[in-house]
């Protein structure tokens, strides 16, 4: 299959439920760039100190982020684990885009050609596929 | 190379595509318009795509499948959410399941696409919204590695022909 190991279900759910936050979504990318304490990220919210927590412990559960104890305050981190995977699965996606927008010049290209009196050069033309609006400029 | 540029947003799950097209936008808005032309670019190689409808209205509907090459089956649909011909549109992308009804325990995403002529031709721009990680793993999973490496090998040498 194309993304390898799958986690379970249950994990699926936490990293979705985790990331379907536009808080918890700013307050990962915040800690993927440089480690923040609760309290430095509570200062940046207008929430209170309890609610940012709350989110941390959503996405510590979720596995996206890390808590470590320094002095008095807790330290927030990024894994990039997470973040990799997500990256690894827009990178098939680009792929297919990819493919997908190459096939589509060369079918733009065979109107070119056909005008031009060449044959086409789109070797995926499906026979018996008729059509009443595709149009095919017709050969001299 | 058409594709001129792909942003991707791993935090916000997007993924804008970025493409120049030689042909004016009318040329590439009909691409879409018309199924015949769309299922011969819009599935992998491997696993082409055939649309069995294409009611290219607002709130219409596009049903579709693909084929692999074991002659599996996958089923999807559009549901267009705008059009502004011949500018812009933007549709809902889902499962169909085996009733032919909207498979609502698996994810959709949303796509925009958008039309603007540039230099003499066409710039594409979609803008592609995940719901989530699962969702975008599952589209994935809908297609296919092998008919991806199979698609490259397969446009190499539609382009060198050309």
């Amino acid at each position: 299959m194309v993304v390898g190991r799958q986690p379970s279900s249950h994990d699926l759910d936490q990293l979705f439920g985790a990331l379907a936050d536009a808080t918890r979504r700013d307050i990962l990318a915040r800690v993927m760039d440089a480690d923040a304490s609760v309290s430095e990220l509570a200062a940046r919210y207008a929430m209170s100190f309890a609610a940012v927590q709350k989110h941390v412990a959503v996405l510590e559960r979720a596995r996206l982020v890390t808590k470590r104890k320094d002095g008095r305050a807790q330290r927030v981190a990024g894994n990039p684990d997470a973040v990799r995977k997500a990256n690894r699965l827009l990178a098939q996606f680009e792929e297919r885009w990819r493919t997908r927008v190459a096939r589509l010049d060369a079918l733009l290209a065979t109107d070119h050609n056909a005008a031009r009196g060449r044959p086409a050069a789109d070797k995926q033309r499906r026979p018996a596929c008729p059509s009443s609006t595709s149009r095919r400029t017709p050969r001299p | 190379m058409p594709v001129v540029d792909i942003q991707k947003d791993t935090k916000a799950l997007t993924m804008k595509v970025v493409a120049q097209f030689a042909a004016p936008v009318a040329r590439v808005w009909a691409a879409y318009a018309d199924p015949r032309q769309l299922e011969r670019f819009w599935g992998p190689p491997q696993w082409p795509a055939t649309f069995t409808r294409h009611d290219f209205t607002v709130g219409g509907r596009s049903e579709y499948y693909m084929t692999g090459p074991k002659g599996e089956k996958s089923a999807g649909y559009w549901e267009f959410l705008s059009i502004d011909e011949p500018h812009a549109f933007e549709v809902k992308d889902g499962f169909l399941g085996a009733d032919g009804q909207a498979d609502a325990k698996m994810p959709s995403m949303r796509m925009r696409f958008t039309f603007e002529p540039h230099d003499g031709g066409t710039r594409m721009t979609t803008v592609t919204h995940f719901p989530s990680l699962e969702a975008l793993e599952q589209l994935l999973n809908m297609g296919m590695e092998e008919g991806l490496k199979a698609a490259m090998a397969q446009i190499d040498g539609v382009l060198a022909a050309s």
